[in-house]
């Protein structure tokens, strides 16, 4: 076997003082193969970053690389000077990163951020550029090249974002890529898409990639080779099949444990259950433009009928902008529907105002995406959670009373209602706008992509305390996901959503069994590692 | 975009008709008689009469007002009741030495603070970025006038590298007339150069944290480029805005400076034209300066076109 592209060894890499541990990464050593592909596994925190940023010589000023060598092609990369890494980078390393969106510059024109590299690294003339530029467009299968070399990056699409992140990346031949999350901010179609297109150019050019990824889908599908880090260590390394099929480390087992399996776990909801939630031929329609023209109407739901009933859990999902989101905001008015009815216990909800709105707030709460921004940071968790109650007239002690039974409830100490939300971990802080929402005591709980921010265990336990509250408060819920694996997890029943509109409904082991449309077919196919059994080993 | 433009054009006749109404109604509800300045101070009631006859100043206000904005339509701004000739020409004459002084102050500012800025913010907490910010505070506070006497006394009388006061035409040669407007504009420029750094360091360290640097970095571009073509350029918004903020507030710091170095610009003039109460010349002056003020806003909007294709009319 010829010689690693990339061979890290023991590096050891340390945080400033006063961080939460020493050392961001330690002895770490892994190797890369040419045309082979290394994935890097691990949640937030492990230090996959900034090993990704240690290769490329890109590491933040305060932090160091204090023991190892990282060698590419046998030149150690941690001695090279400034200007001999910058010479590398582009041309030898190559790296493509999680939002594409954001990693293009927004006001250059995607031809001319690709050219940039030709112009910086090899003596060819503007045409000749020009003609390799578009030849590489096409080769990343963009339709349309010179339309797309024009093009500024807030024209295309997420996934056509990343084949120009690709391009650029892959423009030089580079002997190894570092895929950093490359497909963690895309739809499900599109990743699967992304995922083949950087397999067949890297199988095509023998590149070496070294692909970093907390998604373990993502991992049964691309990666050769698998290295696990937990909190900066690495604590398993091995070939795909080995590492995924019989994991040596208890953390690696209890990563792929977390992982929900893309099987349906929970019964249809009886059909005589009573009906908590319903819409009839719900729209919503953007309006965007103002009196000097560029008037433009955006469809976001169109003729929504869903029903939810008592006590069962609902799951609408789809890709980004099928209105899924919409229809949350609209089944909680937070935005009011352009036309059509929703019934909330058989009464007409769709236009309250005044005081019967009001009434309504306390039966329908939404926890949100983010919860690192759903919390105003400058008021107690205390605060937070009472304000609701308080707002319904419950008396203060009662409040704070209630509140200390929902610390409980979602398993947090009492005394975390004392403190702030920078104090919390992302998933505690998640428990915190569940204890939140359930303090008014709603019939109905909206979950807008609550778990989608988390790390797999995290959501893993989220997902459980969920379904142990559903069951102690026969809570409604009706569960927003992009992500088909926690649908299958958590949902009786599976509303599916394709550019505003309801293209599937059913059981959940209905629509995941027997998908009856072309597009819950696509997206059941494209969500990662559908090969594997998760959550079986070990 | 035509139509954005011509929108934009069309809304700033009203803008001009309100300033114009106000100036003119403003100037005759505050006290001081311009006859009176006009006569001197042994005058007779008669003779102030009789000039406030040949001024027009006794026909009722609305009249008063009819004859001069129907002048200013047909381009006339009326004749000067002090200097004795017409607001047009007197403005004319006192023009290229503002335009001059303030050209010169804002591209000797930009030219200064832009680079300093990106530097300061490049070496976010070092030497430079610190030495900027204590220079862009003392900037803040020291008075135009004290650094204009200042700049006079170590310049042109200590060391004689440059004239006193005054100022010479473009067409008397372009040697005396760039070396009297090196002061004037470097005096009048240190206010903008720490607001233009101050605004460039914030919006570049901004820019610098964002994804788009890194991937310019991981192309292995050098940097300068980086800085240049990456940060700078999606940094420009905010600048430009102050830019122009600044280049519209520098018509009225002109005068202050024009009275410390004795040129005969517009500022002077104001001031002259305030003190003898001389109707006619401050309203053509503070019309001028509202034209120049929409025009200024007009470019930024324009220029916002140009630095970023995702803003659009």
């Amino acid at each position: 076997m010829s010689a690693p592209v990339l061979a890290v060894e023991k590096l050891e890499v340390s945080l400033p003082a006063g961080a939460d541990r020493a050392r961001a990464v330690e002895n770490v050593s892994f190797s890369v193969n040419a045309g082979e592909v290394r994935c890097l596994v691990g949640e937030s925190g492990s230090g996959k970053s900034i090993i990704a940023q240690t290769v490329m010589g890109l590491l933040p000023r305060n932090l160091k690389t204090t023991a190892g060598h990282v060698l590419l092609n046998g030149e150690n990369l941690l001695q090279a000077g400034p200007e001999r890494l910058r010479r590398l980078r582009g041309e030898k390393l190559a790296m493509i990163f999680q939002e594409p969106m954001t990693a293009l510059n927004p006001i250059m024109r995607c031809g001319a951020q690709i050219d940039e590299l030709l112009a910086q690294h090899t003596s060819m003339a503007p045409a000749q550029r020009r003609a390799r530029v578009l030849q590489m467009l096409e080769h990343v299968r963009l339709p349309d090249p010179a339309r797309i070399h024009a093009a500024y990056p807030h024209q295309l699409s997420g996934g056509q974002r990343q084949r120009i992140m690709i391009a650029m990346a892959l423009i030089l031949k580079p002997a190894l890529l570092i895929a950093d999350e490359p497909t963690t901010a895309l739809d499900v179609t599109t990743q699967a898409e992304i995922l083949g297109l950087i397999r067949d150019l890297q199988r095509e050019h023998g590149t070496a990639v070294l692909f970093i990824t907390h998604d373990f889908g993502v991992v049964a599908d691309i990666a050769d080779d698998v290295s696990v880090l937990c909190l900066g260590d690495l604590v398993e390394s091995g070939s795909a099949r080995d590492v995924l099929g019989s994991p040596r480390h208890p953390y690696t087992r209890m990563l792929l444990q977390a992982v929900p399996e893309l099987v349906s776990r929970k019964p249809a909801t009886s059909s005589d259950a009573p009906v908590a939630m319903r819409t009839r031929r719900v729209n919503k329609v953007f309006v965007t433009g103002g009196w000097l023209g560029g008037r433009r109407e955006v469809v976001a739901a169109q003729d929504v009928d869903l029903e939810v009933r008592r006590a069962e859990t609902l799951g609408i999902v789809g890709e980004s902008g099928s209105g899924k989101s919409t229809l949350a905001r609209i089944l909680a008015r937070l935005i009011d529907p352009s036309s059509g009815d929703i019934e909330l216990d058989g009464a007409p909800v769709a236009r309250l105002r005044g005081a019967p709105a009001r009434a309504f707030r306390r039966k329908v709460q939404v926890v949100f995406q983010d919860p690192y921004r759903s919390l105003n940071p400058r008021r107690t968790v205390g605060a937070a959670i009472v304000e609701g109650p308080l707002n319904f007239g419950a008396a203060r002690e009662e409040a704070w009373r209630r509140a200390q039974e929902l610390m409980q409830l979602v398993r947090l100490p009492a005394h975390a209602l004392q403190r702030y939300p920078h104090e919390f971990s992302g998933g505690q802080r998640q428990r915190i706008c569940i204890a939140r929402a359930l303090a008014v005591q709603p019939e109905v709980l909206i979950a807008d992509e609550a778990v989608s921010a988390l790390d797999v265990s995290v959501q893993a336990q989220i997902l459980e305390l969920l379904d142990e509250i559903q069951q102690r408060l026969r809570l409604t819920i009706v569960f927003i996901t992009h992500d088909l694996r926690v649908a299958a997890r958590i949902c009786n029943r599976i509303v599916v959503m394709q550019h505003g509109r309801i293209v599937e409904q059913g059981p959940v082991a209905q629509v995941f069994e027997q998908p009856r449309e072309v597009y819950t077919r696509a997206l059941i196919n494209a969500a990662p590692g559908k090969g594997f059994a998760f959550g079986r080993t070990a | 975009m035509l139509r954005f433009l011509a929108a934009r054009l069309l809304a700033t006749i009203p803008v001009l008709l309100v300033v114009a109404v106000f100036v003119f109604l403003l100037l005759r509800l505050t006290p001081g008689d311009p006859a009176a300045v006009i006569a001197g101070d042994n005058a007779t009631g008669e003779q102030i009469e009789q000039i406030r006859e040949s001024l027009g100043l006794n026909e009722p206000l609305i009249t008063q007002f009819g004859i001069w904005i129907g002048n200013v339509l047909r381009g006339d701004l009326g004749e000067s009741f002090f200097f004795r000739m017409s607001v047009t020409e007197l403005i004319g004459q006192r023009l290229e030495p503002t335009l001059a002084l303030a050209l010169c102050t804002i591209v000797l500012a930009v030219a200064i603070a832009v680079p300093l800025g990106v530097l300061a913010a490049w070496r976010h907490g070092g030497w430079l970025d610190r030495a900027l910010m204590g220079f862009s505070t003392l900037g803040f506070s020291i008075p135009v006038f004290v650094l204009g006497y200042l700049l006079i006394w170590l310049v042109s009388l200590e060391l004689g590298w440059l004239p006193v006061q005054g100022y010479r035409r473009l067409s008397e040669g372009a040697g005396p007339f760039i070396r009297h407007l090196i002061l004037p504009s470097l005096t009048l420029s240190v206010i903008y150069i720490a607001l233009i750094a101050r605004v460039t360091r914030a919006s570049v360290s901004e820019a610098l944290t964002e994804d788009y640097v890194r991937t310019a970095r991981a192309k292995g571009l050098p940097e300068w480029r980086v800085l240049t073509r990456h940060a700078l350029a999606n940094a420009a918004v905010p600048i430009v805005t102050v830019i122009g903020i600044g280049l519209a507030l520098l018509i009225g710091g002109v005068v202050v400076t024009e009275s410390v170095y004795a040129i005969p610009g517009l500022g002077r003039l104001t001031v002259d034209a305030v003190l003898a109460r001389d109707f006619p010349t401050i309203q053509g002056v503070i019309l001028l300066f509202s034209v120049f003020y929409v025009l200024i806003n007009l470019a930024i909007d324009l220029a916002y076109l140009a630095l970023d294709p995702r803003i659009r009319y």
